[in-house]
């Protein structure tokens, strides 16, 4: 007989070794944006925080046990969730309407999800670059979140190390492995996982942008729970 | 003309009356009278408050994000902004307009008579409608879409659900009504379904027929209000426009044509892309809006009035036969001559309205929006340039990039800008005529708004630029006295003025 945990008063099965995300997996939400069945959990968004046997965790990282009171979609949890997304919007420059991603954007799907209607908290209008100097792959610093995804992509997939974070706090950003810092000295094609797995509009395909009509984007119809369970092995990937 | 009237030499001793804001209108402007002590007036300017930016900020973005950015410059005409930067990036991607897909070019086509019906409805019905069925001097809580609902109801609801359909072609094409985004570099990202075609086929006979009415009631009032409504505002100008090669009314694409107050023809068929030849913009400190003239001519005589007025007076003739017919009586009311009428805009205005719909009506019946080959692309350029006619006139925007397709340079002609030196000379016309010497009443102001309006200018789009433009910063103290001032003049100087 499988262990089980209870998410929400929901019987969950999960087998050892599994973190609480994972045994959700299919069953149920937990909203997410660092987070990728295919790479090494990194627990660094906050996002999949859910409350475990009273106590605040990470979904993504925490293992799961047998009989685990797991709450999740809770209205306080859910409050804190919107929270950590405003600020996320704020410390960065997200123009959703002008935005090549917008429809197809995780974090603007989890924002609509989580019912956010405004930023709550100035904005911050950082000063930060936009580097298209590869053939065919750009990097909009400004929608950058920090998730990692494209850092551990590079590492575990693609065999490279295209991507890091430096620094530290509110001067925390993501860097290129090359001498110039620039993306066209560097080891990425645009054929790379690392290319295609931001979840927000930092990492763009050149020359790609608007070609999918408003109405098939993969949010247009559908909540990013609704895409995220039914898309549980590749998370939200086109 | 009354250009003597654009700046007073005496203007501390002047009595200062104001219109703030501009009411029915699209964007924020003011206008500002200064009248001595016989209340004549001395100095009559409209002004343009709002400030956007936009040539600036677009700089350092990736060139095929334009369409979808610049559109927002407008939430009335966002489609004009988006077609004219999409021609724009075409030529980025190597692709001139004649090469452009059979099918696109269709759509693309499709989406913008769907926009000027809606917007030129809009105009007509919901913002000067008031003025022309109650009368310029009729009480203020008359003058809106919602008494024109009350008292003419039929022409309220038509008015309505001519601007409903233009959007819901907008919608079929782009994806939304307003701010979507259908055309993309060489191309446009999707055909209609047969369903979305059918649903736009099952109401076009209709709008075509409200249409007509539309122009039969603008002709209506126009000409029994002779000889008011052709000398109100009015003023003998240069027009510019697009038309076809053949000299036909064209909205999306041709060469540019320009005619004298006489009807001489001064340019004509010439290739949009050296529009820098032809057509110079100047600053002036009192407004954020340029003033655009034909190079030829000067400063002085080179200003030029653009939208419907210009299109249907210097057209040879329009493709579609009801609109051709209403084009042949507005150029009868003139005995062929050009129609300088201000108030004349209105009846052009509803003419292309009709164009549209009968245009409209054209190419659902086409199967190349159905589908086809929907983008093309060619060898990488540098610099692309797109006109179109928009709503309110002439729309050119102009775009460099560099090796990384990042924008580097942006110059926008904003129509309504075409404009700017016209709607003053209309304001100081009205003031001069109709309200100097007066004891100046709410009404009586409305008679400006009036002249402004006939133009649907849009001041939001028009005031773009950065960089030359004259800037004023005063600091005030409390008791309301000047502290200190700081200029930024033309010419990017500063100079600090301590008070």
């Amino acid at each position: 007989m499988s262990k089980t945990l209870s998410i929400d008063g929901q019987e969950i099965p999960f087998e050892d070794g599994q973190t609480i995300m994972q045994a959700a997996a299919a069953n149920v939400y937990i909203p997410h944006l660092c987070h990728h069945p295919e790479f090494t959990p990194h627990g660094s968004c906050k996002l999949c925080t859910v409350k475990v046997n009273g106590r605040n965790c990470s979904a993504c990282t925490f293992p799961a046990a047998e009989g685990q009171e797991v709450l999740n979609n809770t209205t306080d949890i859910n409050a804190d969730r919107k929270k950590i997304t405003q600020m996320l919007f704020v410390e960065g420059n997200h123009f959703c309407p002008s935005c090549e991603k917008t429809g197809n954007c995780q974090l603007q799907a989890v924002a609509y999800h989580l019912n956010m209607l405004d930023n709550h908290f100035p904005l911050f209008y950082p000063q930060r670059e936009l580097d298209a100097s590869h053939p065919d792959v750009l990097i909009d610093h400004n929608r950058c979140i920090f998730c990692t995804l494209c850092v551990r992509a590079s590492q575990e997939q693609d065999g490279k190390d295209v991507f890091a974070l430096s620094g530290r706090g509110i001067t925390k950003h993501l860097i290129v492995n090359a001498p110039s810092g620039k993306l066209k000295d560097s080891a990425l094609v645009a054929d790379d996982r690392a290319a295609h797995i931001c979840p927000t509009g930092a990492i763009l395909i050149k020359r790609t942008g608007y070609t999918i009509p408003i109405g098939q984007r993969l949010y247009d119809h559908h909540d990013i729970s609704d895409v995220s369970l039914a898309t549980a092995e590749t998370q939200h990937d086109q | 003309m009354y250009e003597h009237l654009e700046t007073a030499e005496n203007a501390a001793q002047l009595k200062r009356v104001v219109i703030d804001p501009v009411s029915r209108v699209e964007g924020h402007g003011k206008v500002t009278l200064l009248l001595d002590e016989n209340n004549k007036v001395q100095q009559a300017r409209l002004h343009i408050v709002e400030f956007r930016g936009f040539e600036r900020f677009i700089q350092g973005r990736p060139y095929w994000e334009l369409p979808v950015l610049v559109q927002r410059l407008c939430g009335i005409c966002p489609v004009s902004h988006h077609l004219a930067a999409a021609k724009a990036i075409d030529q980025l991607v190597g692709v001139d307009p004649e090469n452009l897909p059979v099918s696109a070019d269709k759509l693309r086509r499709l989406l913008h008579f769907g926009q000027v019906m809606q917007s030129h409805a809009l105009h007509f019905f919901h913002l000067s409608s008031p003025d022309l069925l109650f009368g310029f001097e009729s009480e203020q809580n008359k003058r809106s879409i919602i008494a024109v609902l009350a008292a003419f109801p039929d022409i309220g609801v038509q008015g309505v659900k001519l601007r409903k359909y233009g959007q819901e072609v907008i919608r079929m094409v782009s994806g939304k009504r307003i701010h979507g985004s259908g055309a993309i570099a060489g191309g446009i990202n999707k055909a209609l379904t047969p369903a979305e075609r059918d649903y736009l086929l099952q109401d076009i006979e209709q709008m075509i027929a409200w249409a007509q009415g539309a122009v039969a009631l603008i002709q209506k009032v126009h000409c029994s209000n002779l000889p008011y409504y052709d000398e109100f505002a009015g003023l003998r100008s240069n027009y510019l426009s697009l038309t076809k090669p053949n000299g036909a009314l064209e909205l999306y694409h041709g060469g540019i044509r320009v005619k004298n107050a006489e009807g001489g023809t001064l340019l004509d068929n010439i290739d949009y892309c050296q529009y820098n030849q032809y057509i110079h913009e100047e600053v002036r400190s009192w407004t954020y809006m340029k003033f655009p003239y034909l190079l030829s001519l000067g400063k002085e005589a080179g200003w030029y009035r653009v939208g419907p007025l210009a299109r249907v007076n210097i057209c040879d003739y329009i493709d579609t036969p009801l609109a051709e017919a209403a084009r042949v009586e507005f150029k009868a009311h003139s005995q062929e001559a050009l129609v300088h009428s201000t108030l004349a805009f209105h009846w052009a205005r509803l003419i292309e309205v009709l164009h549209c719909a009968e245009s409209i009506e054209r190419l659902l019946h086409d199967p190349a929006i159905l589908g086809g080959e929907l983008v093309t692309k060619g060898e990488k350029r540098y610099e692309g340039i797109g006109v179109i006619e928009a709503p309110r006139g002439t729309l050119f925007h102009h775009y460099q990039v560099d090796e990384n397709d990042i924008v580097t340079k942006a110059n926008l002609i904003v129509s309504t800008t075409s404009n700017n030196m016209a709607m003053n000379e209309s304001v100081r016309q009205v003031a001069a005529e109709y309200l100097s010497g007066q004891e100046l009443t709410e009404p009586l102001l409305n008679n400006i708004e009036v002249a402004i309006r006939a133009y649907d200018p849009c001041l939001s789009c028009a005031t773009h630029a950065v960089g030359k433009m004259p800037l004023q910063l005063e600091l005030i103290n409390a008791q309301g006295d000047v502290v200190a001032k700081l200029l930024k003049h033309d010419t990017g100087e500063f100079e600090r003025i301590h008070g």
